[in-house]
C-alpha cells in the first residue's frame, strides 16, 4: 500500500530537531540544579549552542514547510482531531521559535553573551538587569513546560494513530517508499 | 674696550628674558600633581572569559593613592589596594563561589595590592607603570599602560592590564582548566584624581 509521506528533508528536519530538543530540554532541566562548577558552565554553553542550532533548523524547517505541501490527514479522521492536530502543530512551531529567543534574551539580561561554539558572538539585545533576567528565566521555563506537555500530546497522538487507529499517520514521518 | 663689554652687558641684560622664555616653552605653566583620588568617579572592572563568553565583573571597593605630575612622569607613584570580599564576578552563582578557597580565599587574603616601582612616558599621552601585584599570597611583576588626560583640576587615568589567573592560583582544582575559564583576565581601570598642589608658581604678569 502506498503512503503519502512527508519529504525526506522534512523528515530529517523533524527527527533532528526532535532529538536536539530532547537533549536540550534534558540538559536544561539538569544543569540548573548543579552547583557552580566547570561542568555547569560547560552544560550551559552546550545548552545555548543547542538552542541556537535548533532555532536555525526551525527557521529552515518553516521555510520548507511553507514551500512544500504536507500529506493530508486520513480521510476518516474526525474534524476535531484534525483541528487539534493543526493547533498543536502551530503551537509547536511557535514554541520552537519563541523558546530559543527567550533563552537568548535571558542570557543577555543576565550578563552572559551567547557565543556560538565559543567563537561566534550573538549580539546582546538587552542590557544587564537582574530583574529582567529573572523574569525571562521564568518565561523560558514556563514555555518549556508547555513545550514538554505538547510534545507528549503530539507523541501520544502519533502512537494512538499507530496502535489504536492503525492508520498511516506515523508512517508519513518515517522513511519508506514514497507515494 | 669699546664694543665687547657693551655686548656682554647687553647679553647679561637679556638673560632674564631668555630664561623666562625658556621656562615658558619647556615647563608647562601649570605643572600640577594629581593626587586626590575621586572614589565615586573611579572604577575598576574586569572581563573574564567562560568558554569564550566574555563576562563583566568589577571590584567595587578599592583605595588608590596616586602622585602623578604629567611634567614628571618618572616620579609618579601609585598604590592600589583592592578589597576582594566585595568582588562582583558577574553572576550570583559566581559571587557565591568567588570568596572560597579555590578562588580568592578572601578569609586568608582579603586584599590585593599593587605598588608601583617605576613609571615612564610612552609619548602621546600614554604612560607605563610597573610594579609588583600581590594577590592571594603571591607577588608577581605587573606592567600596565594608561592614557592620562588632565585639565588642571581633574586628571583621568584610563588603562588596562592582563593578568594570568593561574599565576596567582585564582581558580584551583577543576578550575585550573583554562578551556573553561580562560587564564587571561583583562582588568580595566578608570581613575579620576583631583589636582593636589601646584609644583611651579604660575607666571604672573603685572
Amino acid at each position: 500500500m502506498k503512503i503519502d509521506r512527508y519529504t525526506s528533508t522534512a523528515m530529517a528536519l523533524h527527527w533532528l530537531i526532535a532529538v536536539m530538543i530532547l537533549f536540550s530540554v534534558s540538559v536544561g532541566l539538569y544543569m540548573t540544579g548543579l552547583k557552580f562548577s566547570p561542568e555547569k558552565l560547560k552544560l550551559y554553553n552546550w545548552h545555548k549552542w543547542a538552542g541556537v542550532t535548533i532555532f536555525t533548523l526551525v527557521l529552515i524547517r518553516c521555510a520548507w514547510r511553507l514551500t512544500h505541501v504536507a500529506p493530508l490527514p486520513p480521510p476518516r479522521m474526525p474534524a476535531w482531531q484534525r483541528h487539534a492536530g493543526n493547533a498543536s502543530h502551530y503551537l509547536l512551531y511557535a514554541l520552537m521559535i519563541v523558546i530559543p529567543l527567550s533563552g537568548w534574551l535571558m542570557s543577555s539580561a543576565k550578563g552572559f553573551q551567547t557565543m556560538y561554539f565559543g567563537v561566534i558572538p550573538l549580539p546582546d539585545l538587552l542590557d544587564k538587569s537582574q530583574e529582567l533576567g529573572d523574569t525571562l528565566q521564568q518565561i523560558h521555563k514556563t514555555l518549556n513546560y508547555a513545550l514538554i506537555a505538547i510534545v507528549v500530546l503530539h507523541a501520544a497522538a502519533a502512537l494512538k494513530h499507530q496502535l489504536l487507529d492503525k492508520d498511516d499517520v506515523l508512517k508519513r514521518m518515517l522513511p519508506g517508499r514514497r507515494a | 674696550m669699546k664694543s665687547l663689554p657693551y655686548d656682554q652687558f647687553a647679553l647679561f641684560a637679556l638673560f632674564p628674558f631668555f630664561s623666562l622664555f625658556a621656562a615658558l616653552i619647556s615647563s608647562p605653566a601649570h605643572a600640577t600633581e594629581y593626587a586626590a583620588v575621586q572614589a565615586d568617579k573611579s572604577t575598576l572592572t574586569f572581563i573574564s572569559r567562560q568558554m569564550g563568553v566574555p563576562v563583566n565583573g568589577r571590584f567595587p571597593t578599592f583605595t588608590a593613592k596616586i602622585a602623578f605630575d604629567p611634567a614628571k612622569p618618572d616620579a609618579g607613584k601609585v598604590n592600589l589596594r583592592i578589597d576582594l570580599a566585595s568582588i562582583d564576578a558577574g553572576s550570583k552563582d559566581a559571587n557565591d563561589e568567588i570568596a572560597g578557597k579555590e578562588w580568592f580565599n578572601v578569609r586568608t587574603f582579603p586584599a590585593a595590592t599593587f605598588s608601583s616601582t617605576g613609571m615612564k612616558s610612552l609619548g602621546g599621552g600614554k604612560y607605563e607603570v610597573t610594579g609588583p601585584l600581590a594577590l592571594k599570597g603571591k607577588s608577581k611583576p605587573l606592567t600596565a599602560t594608561f592614557d592620562f588626560k588632565g585639565d588642571g583640576n581633574y586628571g583621568t587615568f584610563e588603562g588596562s592590564f592582563t593578568l594570568k589567573r593561574n599565576d596567582y592560583a585564582i581558580g584551583e582544582g577543576p578550575w585550573t582548566d583554562v578551556s573553561m575559564v580562560a587564564n587571561d583576565v583583562q582588568v580595566n581601570f578608570h581613575i579620576v584624581a583631583a589636582a593636589a598642589a601646584a609644583t611651579l608658581a604660575p607666571v604672573k604678569s603685572k
